[in-house]
């Protein structure tokens, strides 16, 4: 029964007065994937995906289900499954939530029990929704959007506020849905959050977009680099020169431009330099994500990974060329000269520049 | 709109609200009804002591069953007004209004549920009252021996009449939160205009033949005609208040529930949810 019905967005817009929530925005999800719709808050998720579900009018452009908008939809439930804010009635049961919706949208009560089974809220059902914790609540919302056995899912951080343990079941929860043939689109903040679980990304910021592809088109738009460090630098870096490899200097040793961690080893072999580190830079898809959604601010300073051996300013200095470039389509002078002139001075300050984000 | 309007009872029976306002709207009545039933049975026994407490003299025996059994809609109908008004502002407060507007996309079938509901739920309202005003009101009047009215037909005419009052008061409610869907303000409203707005309003405009013709399209104004017996109409000016015919009454009342409900549902109700 899922046919597999892609959702269209095509150039949406939306203004709330004089500010602008969505500009000129055009995607399509398609069924059979988790794709996650990611972006900072106040990127616009949220407005789109009310835009979308027939909650907030569009200014311009349209958003449909395999071109019907939501409200032309026959059943609509039957179609999709929603989850937004989680918000409920606090003195209404879950189950009394279910019926209620399960009645207005002429979907079998029997269906109410078996959705609370499959998100394990059957023991809390008949309990007021106030004494629920976040967690609970987002179950229910996941339990509202499987009412009518939907072949679209649009679930607004569904994440937000489960344990452990939730985010792994959902996480399971998502992929089985996809595996269906079924439509799945989850927003987050939150790269990391979702990086599990999607097989594409639609990224946007400031209401545009940033980009759209699978995950794995993001990882590769952060060039990957090499972290080498040894006793005595100024000859590792005579030997980096010598062997023609770009390089800027860290906190934890040399950020070099070449993915190959063996060819930088060999660049020290040859030199005769003794190295007490040599290993790829971990970065990738954060990196890249909090490069496309802050393109216009310096985000340099903001793609620093949590481990230590990521300084400051890695790309910048190192490979203008292709690593900047890369990473920061939309500004790719914008690194340069936070970092080039004087990256002695640079390299000094990496907490400092973490800190400033 | 069936399951609409089904989803609506539903939503109404599945919280606490509607028992505490049939609690309260009974308690109410019955307090008000027998209690003053008991004081006009104890007013006619004892005529020189009610001279001095001056505003039960000259009362007749005959009508004061059906003034009396008249508390339910006279006083109660406040409660069909808040019931209909939560039923819409509930949604905006809990922002229930997603789910909703996801499981019914269309929004006037929505409204027009809410609507139907409370004019029904209105009317149930209505039986719990005047059962509780004829019940506790019989019982003093009788207690005192006075007629207490329920052999004549008159009076179940004035009970049925009452009933459709506040069918139509819950109309009303519905069209109030549609137009102020803040809960708090929209209770406020219904408090601050039933008890201290309209009576001053309804006092004031009957001194007046202008305005008392004016006077008389007041919602309580319209009520109190529909239902054709209230302590108002007997209260102010010696019962020579202007009054509109009982049919008149009723359609003014439609007319503020329809007209309310409309301009609501082309305001606040077309806004986005967000």
């Amino acid at each position: 029964m899922n046919s597999g019905i892609p959702i269209e967005i095509t150039g949406l817009s939306k203004h709330f007065g004089s500010v602008t929530a969505v500009e000129d925005l055009s995607f399509t999800v398609q069924p059979g994937r988790v794709t996650g719709f990611l972006g900072p808050n106040g990127a616009g998720k949220t407005t789109t995906l009310r835009v979308l579900l027939g909650l907030v009018k569009a200014s311009s452009g349209t958003a449909t289900f395999g071109g019907t908008p939501y409200h032309a939809l026959k059943r609509p439930l039957e179609t999709v499954g929603a989850a937004l804010d989680a918000s409920f009635h606090p003195g209404r049961t879950a189950r009394n939530h279910l019926r209620v919706t399960a009645t207005a949208a002429g979907i079998a009560a029997s269906r109410v029990p078996v959705v609370l089974e499959q998100v394990g809220l059957t023991e809390f059902a008949d309990r007021r929704v106030g004494g629920y914790s976040l967690g609970m609540r987002q179950r229910l919302a996941l339990a509202f959007t499987l009412l009518g056995d939907p072949s679209v899912f649009v679930l607004d951080e569904p994440i937000n506020g489960l344990d452990p343990e939730g985010i792994k079941w959902i996480r399971l929860f998502l992929q089985r849905l996809a595996q269906d043939g079924r439509t799945v689109l989850v927003s987050s903040h939150l790269l990391s959050e979702v990086q599990q679980s999607v097989d594409d990304v639609v990224i946007i910021s400031r209401g545009r977009l940033a980009k759209t592809g699978t995950l794995s088109s993001l990882e590769l738009e952060s060039a990957p680099r090499t972290i080498a460090d040894s006793p005595d630098r100024p000859r590792l870096a005579a030997a980096l020169a010598q062997a023609g490899l770009e390089y800027t200097e860290g906190r934890n040793g040399f950020i070099v431009a070449e993915p190959d961690p063996g060819l930088v080893g060999h660049a020290a072999f040859v030199g005769g330099v003794e190295l007490k580190s040599l290993h790829r830079l971990k970065s990738g898809l954060e990196e890249s994500f909090l490069a496309l959604v802050n393109g216009e601010v310096d985000h340099v300073e903001i793609a620093e990974p949590g481990p230590p051996e990521a300084s400051g300013a890695p790309e910048a200095s190192a490979a203008p060329d292709e690593a900047a470039d890369a990473a920061a389509p939309t500004d790719a002078a914008a690194p340069t000269d936070a970092a080039e002139p004087a990256p002695p001075d640079d390299r000094e300050s990496p907490p400092a520049d973490g800190a400033k984000e | 709109m069936i399951r609409a309007l089904g989803s609506e009872f539903q939503k109404v029976f599945t919280t606490r609200t509607w028992w505490l306002l049939t609690l309260l709207l009974v308690v109410y009545v019955a307090f008000l009804a027998g209690g003053l039933g008991a004081f006009f049975g104890w007013a006619l026994d004892n005529p020189d002591a009610a001279a001095d407490s001056s505003s039960a003299t000259g009362l007749p025996t005959e009508g004061l069953a059906p003034l009396v059994y008249s508390f339910a809609s006279s006083v109660g109908y406040v409660f069909p007004v808040l019931l209909g008004a939560l039923a819409v502002t509930t949604e905006f407060r809990h922002k229930t209004l997603t789910p909703t507007f996801l499981a019914e996309p269309h929004r006037t079938t929505v409204l027009s549920a809410k609507f139907l509901s409370q004019l029904l739920l209105g009317a149930g309202l209505g039986v719990a009252a005047f059962a509780t005003s004829v019940g506790a009101g019989a019982g003093a009047l009788a207690g005192f021996g006075i007629d207490t009215a329920l052999d004549s037909s008159d009076t179940w005419a004035m009970i049925g009449r009452g009933v459709l009052a506040m069918a139509l008061w819950g109309t009303i409610g519905v069209g109030l939160g549609s137009l102020v869907p803040n809960q708090v303000a929209a209770i406020v409203i219904v408090i601050a205009f039933t008890q201290f707005v309209e009576p001053i309003l309804r006092l004031a405009a009957s001194f007046n033949d202008v305005t008392a013709k004016i006077g008389q399209f007041l919602p309580g104004a319209a009520s109190d005609a529909l239902v054709g017996a209230s302590f108002y109409s007997v209260a102010s000016a010696g019962g020579s208040a202007t009054m509109l015919e009982w049919w008149q009454g009723g359609l003014v009342l439609l007319g503020i529930g329809v007209v309310t409900t409309l301009i609501g549902g082309a305001t606040t109700w077309r806004r986005d949810v967000s």
